[in-house]
C-alpha cells in the first residue's frame, strides 16, 4: 500500500520507532549508521536502472554479447561490472514479435537489483504480486499496454535466488545509433515486461 | 506456509497503480530500515530464507495491508528480538538495558561497497546428477506446509516441463529453519496457463517457476 494511505501519526510513530532501533542497534555494537548511510547511498546514486539499461543497448548492438547473454547471463552481466547482490544469478528474457515476457515475485519482492535497483512500490504490492500471474494482459492492460491475442505472454515467478530480466525489442528506426543513445530509450517497466523501450521518436 | 505473502492468484486488490515519478524512498525511515537490513544481515545471525519467513510470518490480515518497508522493519525487530539481540525494553527505551549478543561481525562504512559487489551466490559445488532433464514433464507436489517454502501455492500438484536446469542451489525449506543449506537441483519449470487456471487460463501463455527438486515427481 503506498504510504499515502496512512495518516500523520502512523508515520510520526514508525519513524519514532525506526529512530529508536538504529540507535540501540548501533549502541549494541550491531551495525554502524555510517555504514547505513552508505548502502542507502549506494542505492541512491550507484545501482539503478541506468545499469539495465546499458545491458539491454549493448545486447542491441553487439551480437556477439547478446550471444553470450542467451547463453549465460550471469556471466554475460557481470563482465559489465555489475555483480552485486540480488543480481548473483540472472537470467536474461528476449521479447520478441511473438513473445512478451512479464516478472514478477507472487512469494515477497525478488527483483534484479544489481541492473535495475530498489524495486517500485507497485512491484511489491499485492495487486502486481496476485494478479501477474493469473491475468497478466489485465495487468498490462493497468500499464497501458494491450498485446495482439497471438502473442505468447511467458510470465516469469522469481521463486529462487535466479532474478529475471527482460530484454525489449530495439525500436525500430534506430538504425546507426550509438549504445549510449540506445540506452536511453530502455526504461524500468520495459525490463520488468510491464512496458516497452520508448520510440525513437521520444528521444527527439 | 500459506499465508499473505503467497499471494499468487488471489482477487480483489484492485488495478495496479503506478505513482508518477516514485521516489526510491516515501520518508527517511524507509531508507534507514532498508540499510539497516542490509547491515544487520553481516551480523550472521540469520540467513535470507530466515528474513523471508520472518516476513510472511507476519499476521495475514496485517501483511496485506502493510507497506513493504514496514514489513521488513517488523520481520527484523522480530529476529533481533528472538535471537536476544535485543529487547521489547530497549525498543521502548532506545538504550541498551542487557549487554549485547556476539555477532559475527559488524559492517564498516569502508567494506559497504566491497560486500554488496561480492553479493551472496546460492549456488553450490554439485553433488551427483539431477533427475529430472530439459523436455521432461514433471509434477509439483501438493504440500501445505506450516514452515517456509517456496513452492508457491497456486502451482501445487499442478504439470509442467523441464525448460532449465539452474544448477544445485540452498534449499530454502531447509535453510530457513536452521537444517542447514541442503542444497538440492533446482530447475526451471512451465506450465500452461490452462493448467494452472482452468479456463481462465489464455490458451497461449505460460507461467514459470524455479522449483528445486524435493518439489517434484516425475509424470507416469
Amino acid at each position: 500500500m503506498a504510504p499515502h494511505s496512512h495518516d500523520h501519526s502512523h508515520l510520526t510513530e514508525t519513524e519514532a520507532r525506526v529512530r529508536a532501533l538504529e540507535s540501540l542497534l548501533s549502541e549494541k555494537g550491531y551495525i554502524d549508521s555510517a555504514a547505513v548511510d552508505e548502502i542507502v547511498q549506494t542505492y541512491e546514486t550507484k545501482i539503478g536502472p541506468q545499469n539495465g539499461a546499458h545491458v539491454v543497448a549493448k545486447s542491441w548492438v553487439d551480437a556477439d554479447f547478446r550471444k553470450w547473454l542467451e547463453e549465460d547471463s550471469t556471466a554475460a552481466i557481470h563482465s559489465l561490472g555489475y555483480t552485486s547482490r540480488q543480481g548473483e544469478h540472472i537470467d536474461a528474457v528476449f521479447n520478441s514479435d511473438d513473445t512478451h515476457h512479464l516478472v514478477v515475485c507472487t512469494l515477497c519482492s525478488c527483483y534484479p537489483w544489481s541492473v535495475l535497483g530498489l524495486p517500485p512500490t507497485w512491484y511489491k504490492s499485492p495487486p502486481f504480486r496476485s494478479r501477474a500471474v493469473i491475468d497478466p494482459r489485465g495487468v498490462l492492460n493497468d500499464f497501458g499496454i494491450t498485446l495482439p491475442e497471438t502473442t505468447k505472454v511467458e510470465v516469469h515467478d522469481s521463486t529462487s535466488e535466479v532474478r529475471y530480466l527482460v530484454i525489449p525489442q530495439r525500436p525500430a528506426g534506430t538504425e546507426g545509433w550509438s549504445e549510449k543513445q540506445l540506452a536511453k530509450l530502455v526504461t524500468r517497466n520495459s525490463m520488468i515486461g510491464t512496458g516497452f523501450a520508448r520510440t525513437a521518436e521520444a528521444l527527439s | 506456509m500459506n499465508g499473505g505473502a503467497d499471494l499468487g492468484g488471489m482477487m480483489g486488490f484492485g488495478p495496479v497503480v503506478q505513482e508518477e515519478n516514485e521516489p526510491l524512498f516515501h520518508a527517511p525511515w524507509e531508507a534507514r530500515v532498508l540499510g539497516m537490513v542490509v547491515a544487520l544481515g553481516a551480523c550472521g545471525k540469520w540467513n535470507l530464507d530466515m528474513s523471508r519467513y520472518a516476513r510472511e510470518t507476519m499476521p495475514t490480515a496485517e501483511y496485506l495491508s502493510a507497506d513493504y518497508y514496514s514489513i521488513w522493519l517488523d520481520a527484523a525487530v522480530r529476529l533481533l528480538k528472538e535471537r536476544g539481540m535485543i529487547s521489547d525494553g530497549e525498543l521502548e527505551t532506545a538504550k541498551a538495558l542487557i549487554p549485547p549478543v556476539e555477532v559475527a561481525r559488524k559492517l564498516a562504512a569502508k567494506d559497504v561497497a566491497a560486500v554488496l559487489n561480492a553479493g551472496g551466490p546460492a549456488n553450490r559445488p554439485e553433488e551427483g546428477t539431477p533427475v529430472f532433464a530439459v523436455g521432461d514433464m514433471v509434477q509439483t507436489i501438493n504440500d501445505h506446509p506450516v514452515t517456509h517454502t517456496r513452492m508457491a501455492r497456486y502451482a501445487r500438484g499442478k504439470s509442467g516441463k523441464i525448460v532449465k536446469v539452474h544448477g544445485f542451489h540452498v534449499f530454502p525449506d531447509s535453510s530457513a529453519h536452521g537444517e542447514g543449506e541442503n542444497p538440492q537441483w533446482l530447475y526451471k519449470v512451465t506450465f500452461s496457463a490452462q493448467e494452472l487456471w482452468g479456463r481462465q487460463g489464455n490458451p497461449h501463455d505460460t507461467v514459470s517457476l524455479d522449483l528445486w527438486e524435493p518439489y517434484l515427481r516425475a509424470t507416469q
